[in-house]
């Protein structure tokens, strides 16, 4: 174990209703999620001294800093990139606490992603014909799931994995989503016969292979593992953490390594997984990188993902494709959940939870700490 | 089926390339598809990048290649998912690996959407899609699809 394991948690989490309409500025979806964390964690707002967000998040740390009425900000951070930095923030908001620079960090994310920008449209990662996009947009790939799928067809090709497998995993998140009372898909069942019959948006991706487009706030606050175990709730504890390059060849592989070195377990140790899922295909592709299974056609076809399947359960509250789309941060907050024993598809008595937030570019892992 | 036509939405973004990429396009209007290519250490690169990620040299040339590749993936937009596909679904974007290595992004003019398929031998077809600006599409090759991307 690395000098970093364990010495900082995950002390609060909380979230805004999901939807496709929110009705409140962005800025006021991260403010009604950071309040909620932090009444979770039981910590008063001026305690806060660290502020860390997504670069594409529209609210700034000033911003945030005068509306939480924060009297000393000492920290604060972004991290460049898209969705995918979920883990990447953990991990630094965990280093700032680490080394002293501050004391309480909120993480936050707020996004009208259906009713302002989408992103399922390209409007925020489009590059109008600039940059790489000039080799790319005049030929049709103008939005994440263009060159997603690109990935998706050529890996179907080398592995001989299937629509249905990825419709496998679709039906699990449902399923997990269908306990979830928070989840856009809540009341909405599926089965594998929908999944195949639903309309291709770019082939080879169903619709029901696609994240949801949502407009809503989810918030994380970090905390030394000492101050965690005063506040009276399940202590969950940053065992390790990496980051891989994006753009690089195989980030997941590289990835993989690191964590589980730093965390010194085996992946058979792990007790529960969130992968990111803008994309549910790359659930099974990330699973193979990641080193859970070699190939997850079987594990998929014997239901192994399912949170009672007593094998790998992913994607516990729904994740992107069932639950929101809140960039990552719903699994960190559903990974946290899982270490609690609060998750709404609970696996049992869970000591370590593995969380991807973006196939492969950042990942943790977390653990229940002793009181 | 022969008769077949790519018809190329013309809402679709025109490249606006940086100052490394501007060869690429340059020799486009020339009808050459040249990739840029390491003057120490002869890597090709695509896209063009300031520096050499093998040898960190700043200084290139463009080699042309031969035109030919095969599919190496591709995807059918089904659905109009950005305004400039609208009314000109289902369109077909392809990933060419060209035989010199490098890979492309394109379109193939003379295959239907529903007939591309990897592995698929392709040679480039210039096209010029606005007022001087010429695009590397691609067109099925009269030779038999290759094992490369197999």
């Amino acid at each position: 174990m690395a000098a970093f394991s364990n010495a900082v948690a995950i002390v609060g989490v909380g979230e805004t209703d999901y939807s496709r309409a929110s009705g409140r500025t962005e800025l006021a979806l991260s403010l009604q999620a950071i309040r909620t964390a932090l009444d979770d964690a039981g910590i008063e707002p001026r305690e806060v001294d660290g502020l860390m967000k997504w670069w594409v998040d529209t609210s700034t740390e000033a911003e945030v800093a005068a509306n939480l009425g924060i009297p000393d900000l000492a920290w604060w951070g972004e991290i460049s990139q898209a969705g995918n930095v979920g883990a990447p923030l953990v991990a630094h908001a965990a280093a700032a606490i680490h080394a002293g620079l501050a004391k309480v960090v909120v993480i936050y994310r707020g996004v009208n992603g259906r009713s302002g920008r989408r992103y399922g449209r390209g409007d925020v990662t489009g590059q109008g014909g600039q940059g790489g996009g000039a080799f790319t947009e005049p030929h049709g790939l103008l939005t994440p799931q263009h060159g997603l799928a690109m990935v998706a067809r050529r890996r179907m090709h080398d592995t001989g994995i299937t629509s249905r497998h990825f419709g496998m995993q679709a039906v699990a998140q449902r399923r997990h989503a269908n306990r979830n009372p928070r989840a856009t898909f809540y009341d909405r069942s599926l089965s594998l016969e929908e999944h195949q019959a639903s309309r291709l948006i770019v082939d080879p991706f169903h619709l029901f292979d696609c994240c949801l487009e949502t407009d809503g706030g989810g918030a994380l606050v970090l905390a030394s593992a000492d101050r965690a175990r005063e506040l009276g709730k399940p202590v969950v504890l940053i065992r390790a953490a990496a980051q891989s390059g994006p753009g690089q060849e195989s980030p997941a592989v590289r990835g993989a390594k690191r964590l589980f070195d730093m965390a010194g377990i085996d992946r058979s140790d792990v007790d529960v997984i969130q992968i990111y899922d803008h994309f549910g295909p790359f659930v099974l592709f990330a699973l193979e990188d990641y080193g859970f299974v070699d190939d997850a056609a079987p594990l998929v076809e014997e239901g192994g993902t399912n949170f009672d399947s007593g094998r790998l359960p992913v994607n516990t509250s729904g994740g992107h494709l069932s639950e929101a789309y809140l960039q990552g941060i719903n699994h960190l907050i559903e990974a946290t959940r899982q270490v609690r024993g609060e998750s709404t598809a609970q696996v049992g008595d869970v000591r370590f939870s593995f969380c991807d937030t973006g196939i492969g570019t950042g990942s943790v892992i977390l653990e229940r700490g002793e009181p | 089926m022969s008769a077949w036509r790519f018809e190329r939405p013309p809402d679709l973004p025109l490249p606006q390339p940086t100052e490394e990429a501007q060869p690429f396009f340059e020799a486009l209007k020339e009808h050459r598809l040249v990739v840029q290519c390491c003057a120490d250490c002869g890597m090709l690169q695509h896209p063009p990048r300031a520096m050499c990620g093998r040898c960190q040299s700043m200084a290139f040339g463009w080699a042309e290649m031969s035109g030919k590749g095969v599919v190496h993936s591709f995807v059918v937009t089904h659905q109009a998912v950005h305004p400039a596909l609208v009314g000109y679904t289902p369109l077909a974007t392809v990933e060419v690996e060209l035989a010199e290595g490098p890979h492309v992004t394109s379109n193939l003019v003379d295959v239907p959407p529903e007939a591309v398929t990897i592995g698929m031998a392709v040679e480039v077809a210039f096209e010029e899609v606005a007022a001087g600006v010429v695009l590397p599409l691609f067109r099925r090759s009269a030779t038999v699809d290759s094992a490369i991307s197999n």
